[in-house]
């Protein structure tokens, strides 16, 4: 019935859509090829100032929000009883307090105050002893050929003599991480029960993992102080949003039947919660787990320019000197530590419950475990009072690849430049070139039109006035020119990264061998720093959009590849057979199974792909692009915040556009599907 | 760091159950005072130099790796102490801003003298042998130029956010050249190396005290010479409609503090406006660091020993 209702609809609508854009398409038409006649349609407005001194006296967006700010770091803004600064500096106080701990154990051993203004130094914790502990602690969640990943990424730490930076860096993400985990994972679930919060989060979320890094880095300054907590706290703000996601997600999709189940044994809402729908949610929110160490491992760079020190700073000051060896070297040491703390959370998430034994371990039988991973730590670290060689790997043992990199960025350099920059300028002429160039020769009210129109076909009145007020922003801020080459930039990038990373990821998950492989070469590349692979990219490609758009590919393809895996994974296998079963081939069962039942996780990947290409925007304005990237990079330098958050925002903005849009024509399509 | 690793070890193990002290207690204050750390090696080197000198004093010293203008928020608030490189060229209007506030106090030059201009390798001498005169880059070009900016020429320009004006320069001396940022310096090198790997055409913005001009055989690009109004002055120079028809400013690098600090710890503020290094010296350090590998710790603990008199002096 209700089918049938909608085909009729459909039909007397049919050629409503077609007129609209073909009458919009000839408007902008008329307007561009009259450019003379409409200059002001033509050319970019600049930014909208007012006259009359309004609101704290500022006369435009930009000052507004730098006055704004400076209001809320004087000492008239008040949370009762502290002022606005108290408040952060005691929550920077509170991040602060575990993180000096950790760090003493790990990295700089403790400073004991005695009698007499003098002090005594204890070491860290042994890097021989936390390597057996942490390989130990492998081989009991899972298995021996988990522990020698473990022993061996370990082991490469202390052997390329990164332990000490590595362990700076283990300190702030052992803060950073459980913090984004905890907060996501309640945020979520309130986002969850309450649809009216969802909807309040939502847009905070984009904005979080949109306005780039570098836009709230000075505020977060001002406001926590310099020095490791602006770090974690920049980095939680970071890494968060994705745990909220995908905790709402993962709670979503728990079968009716389980939450069926538990209201018949009569849970309360509480028991619901925690008994019933966290457990049958797991594997989603492992996703999410998985997502925040990776992306607080991706912060590790920039969280070193304000002050984190570690792998990061090693990083860049290699980079800083054309060390590109010294560089990777750094660089894969993070990687190392993503990969590690990941799959040693996916082993305890997904542990059978000991498997030796008959009854379960005994409470006894648990303290032994840590009293014998205590005595190794305590053990070893006492012995380096006296062997060197516990304290630290040998000097003159350390391996260094260095060189061989370098040397092979050379030859590649020497021998395939030629070739190299013929594809490139073939592409930047037939392809970014014009793009551009078309991007940046729409009448900007035309895009408005446009934008208007999408938002009413695909999600109504209020789906318009939404994109184009977002629009409009970026519009009066005096910065739709920027905002254009950052369209076209993360455009071009997320097409190409989106094909690309389906493609593998339905590849993949065919064939399990491959899978594993391609897991771990998307943590490589999602945990890489980008800086690594940058100084590379740019040597064969020099300044410019190009290598702009190859280090944004590189980075926002993991997304895509690893949503349409889960997506396709989380498919019941006995879907599947019913397909198998009434005869459907490969083909038909990939497009008109998985794909169709993978739809929203796929559609939910590249959504993540937008976003991670815009956060990787800043990134590129660091290899010289002109965008909004660009604009916010110059409002860190000049610590100018209103510029900055405005610019910021505008980024923010084009992403919101587009995921609105993108969501809602899945939506629609979805219907359209019945699914 | 290693070296500070090492030394926690030879303590602990000679002195296994004697404390060795951490701080004498003759100084003003032993709360540490926090010098910056940016990324690039002059300032390693600096940076530490200043910090070993301030130890031998008896202060605690720490190293806080923060971003060349970043810092200056730490530095107003009090977090951070101590910055020893500001360059004139590149940080001078951020400084200004800073010292208005009256949250930090100037420390003086360092004696180093911040050099950058237009740089090309010598090699490129052969395709446009009217350099290093700035006229003779009209004639070449050509030569400079890539696929995506013919027939005009590239000029691979610092990070826009190091200032410099050479969008402006490169309008109002006509030159037939498109200015390209590089981004940040790591790019702008990561370029120059790439072209001197293949001896290709390379036009970029060069600074000193660096390691690129010891390992680059190359020249500056002479420009007319700078004078405050050059920059000021639209009718000054060649171009009498526009300002910045000139070569770049060279000036001085300068140390800066938190105002807190000259109450706090003042020998060792006035130690920092004592300490004076030269290009010649600051060059040398930073080839033995970046070109023969050597560690910073190392060459700076090398440096001190070799000259105890010169560096006493300035404590006292």
């Amino acid at each position: 019935m209700n089918s049938t209702v909608g085909l009729s609809s459909r039909h007397k609508f049919a050629y409503t859509w077609p007129l609209a854009w073909g009458v919009a398409f000839t408007v902008v038409a008329f307007i561009w090829i009259g450019g003379d006649l409409w200059q002001w349609a033509v050319k970019a407005p600049k930014e909208l100032t007012w006259k009359v001194e309004a609101l704290g006296s500022c006369t435009s967006v930009r000052l507004c929000v730098t006055g704004f700010f400076k209001f809320m770091v004087s000492n008239d803004a008040y949370i009762f009883p502290w002022t606005f600064k108290e408040f952060t500096r005691f929550v920077a106080a509170c991040i602060e307090f575990p993180y000096q701990i950790i760090r003493s154990f790990l990295a700089s051993g403790f400073t004991i105050p005695l009698s007499g203004g003098e002090s005594w130094q204890s070491p860290p914790i042994s890097w021989l002893g936390l390597t057996v502990v942490l390989t130990a602690v492998a081989y009991r969640l899972k298995d021996w050929k988990l522990a020698l990943m473990v022993f061996l990424c370990v082991a490469y730490l202390a052997v390329f003599g990164n332990w000490e930076s590595a362990a700076i860096t283990l300190s702030s993400i052992a803060v950073a991480v459980p913090i984004g985990i905890v907060f996501g994972a309640l945020i979520g679930i309130l986002g969850y029960r309450y649809e009216k919060f969802e909807r309040a989060i939502t847009p905070i979320l984009d904005l979080m993992q949109t306005v780039p890094i570098f836009a709230y880095l000075v505020p977060v300054l001002f406001l926590f102080g310099f020095g490791p907590v602006s770090a974690v706290a920049a980095t939680v703000i970071y890494a968060m949003p994705p745990m909220v996601r995908i905790t709402m997600l993962a709670l979503k999709t728990v079968p009716l039947e389980i939450k069926e189940f538990g209201k018949m044994v009569g849970c309360t809402k509480r028991q619901m919660t925690w008994r019933v729908l966290i457990p049958a949610a797991a594997p989603g929110l492992m996703v999410g787990v998985n997502q925040v160490i990776m992306l607080s491992l991706n912060m590790v760079i920039i969280a070193s320019m304000i002050g984190a020190g570690g792998l990061g700073f090693d990083v860049l000051a290699s980079l800083r000197r054309q060390a590109i060896g010294d560089g990777l070297e750094a660089g894969i040491a993070i990687t190392l530590i993503a990969i590690v703390l990941d799959r040693l959370t996916q082993a305890w998430a997904s542990r059978s419950p000991a498997p030796h034994h008959e009854t379960k371990p005994t409470l006894l039988q648990k303290h032994k475990n840590l009293l014998l991973a205590l005595l190794i730590l305590a053990g070893t670290t006492a012995i380096s009072f006296v062997a060197p060689f516990f304290a630290q790997w040998p000097e003159q043992f350390e391996i260094s690849t260095g060189q061989f990199w370098n040397d092979l960025i050379k030859w590649i350099n020497i021998n395939f430049f030629d070739e190299l920059e013929a594809v490139k300028v073939f592409l930047l002429l037939n392809v970014l070139k014009p793009v551009k160039a078309f991007l940046l020769a729409l009448p900007w009210p035309g895009v408005l039109l446009f934008l208007a129109l999408a938002g009413l076909q695909l999600g109504g009145i209020r789906l318009a006035i939404l994109v184009v007020s977002c629009a409009s922003f970026i519009l009066i801020t005096g910065q739709w020119t920027k905002a254009m080459i950052t369209v076209y930039l993360c455009g071009i990038s997320v097409i190409i990264a989106a094909m690309i990373g389906i493609t593998i990821g339905v590849i993949a998950s065919r064939y399990p061998v491959l899978k594993r492989s391609v897991l771990v070469f998307i943590d490589t590349l999602q945990t890489l720093p980008s800086f690594v692979y940058l100084l590379p990219v740019v040597m064969l490609f020099r300044v410019g959009d190009f290598s702009a758009m190859v280090a944004v590919v590189l980075y926002a393809l993991p997304p895509a590849v690893r949503y349409t895996l889960y997506g396709i994974q989380q498919i019941s296998p006995s879907l599947i057979e019913a397909a198998k079963t009434s005869g459907c081939t490969k083909r038909q069962l990939l497009t008109k199974v998985q794909f169709r039942l993978a739809w929203p996780e796929i559609m939910l990947g590249v959504n993540q792909t937008v976003m991670f290409a815009l956060s990787m925007l800043v990134i590129t304005a660091l290899v010289g692009t002109r965008d909004l990237g660009q604009e916010v990079y110059i409002a860190l330098t000049k610590a100018d915040t209103g510029r900055g958050l405005v610019a910021g925002l505008s980024v923010a903005f084009i992403a919101i556009i587009t995921d609105r849009l993108i969501s809602a024509a899945a939506k629609k399509r979805k219907q359209a599907l019945g699914l | 760091m290693k070296r500070l690793l090492q030394s926690t070890i030879l303590a602990g193990t000679v002195a296994l159950f004697t404390y060795a002290p951490i701080a004498s207690a003759e100084v003003e204050s032993t709360d540490p005072i926090k010098i910056t750390w940016h990324d690039w090696t002059g300032q390693f080197i600096t940076a530490t130099l200043v910090g070993e000198i301030l130890k031998s004093m008896g202060y605690n010293v720490e190293y806080v790796p923060a971003d060349y203008i970043a810092q200056f928020v730490g530095l107003e608030s009090g977090d951070l102490h101590v910055a020893v490189e500001i360059w004139e060229t590149t940080g001078k209007d951020a400084l200004e801003a800073s010292l208005a506030t009256g949250n930090t106090v100037d420390l003086g030059e360092t004696g180093m003298d911040a050099i950058e201009e237009w740089w090309y390798p010598l090699y490129m001498k052969e395709k446009c042998p009217g350099l290093p005169d700035w006229t003779a880059l009209n004639d070449c070009a050509e030569a400079f130029s890539t696929p995506e900016t013919h027939p005009k020429g590239r000029y691979l320009g610092g990070p826009v956010t190091w200032s410099g004006y050479d969008d402006e320069r490169a309008e109002s001396l006509g030159l037939d050249y498109e200015v390209v940022h590089a981004g940040t310096d790591a790019a702008l090198f990561g370029e120059i190396e790439s072209a001197y790997q293949r001896q290709a055409p390379i036009l970029a913005w060069v600074y000193a005290p660096h390691w690129a001009p010891a390992k680059y055989e190359g020249e500056w690009v002479e420009f007319p010479r700078y004078t405050d109004e050059c920059y000021n002055d639209p009718a000054w120079g060649i171009n009498p409609d526009m300002a910045y028809d000139c070569g770049k400013p060279r000036g001085w690098i300068k140390a800066v503090g938190w105002v807190g600090g000259e109450e706090k710890w003042p020998k060792a503020y006035q130690a920092i406006r004592n300490f004076t290094i030269d290009n010649a010296t600051m060059a040398a350090l930073i080839i033995k660091v970046d070109l023969e590998g050597q560690t910073v710790e190392d060459v700076v603990a090398e440096w001190l020993a070799e000259n105890e008199s010169t560096w006493k002096a300035w404590t006292m």
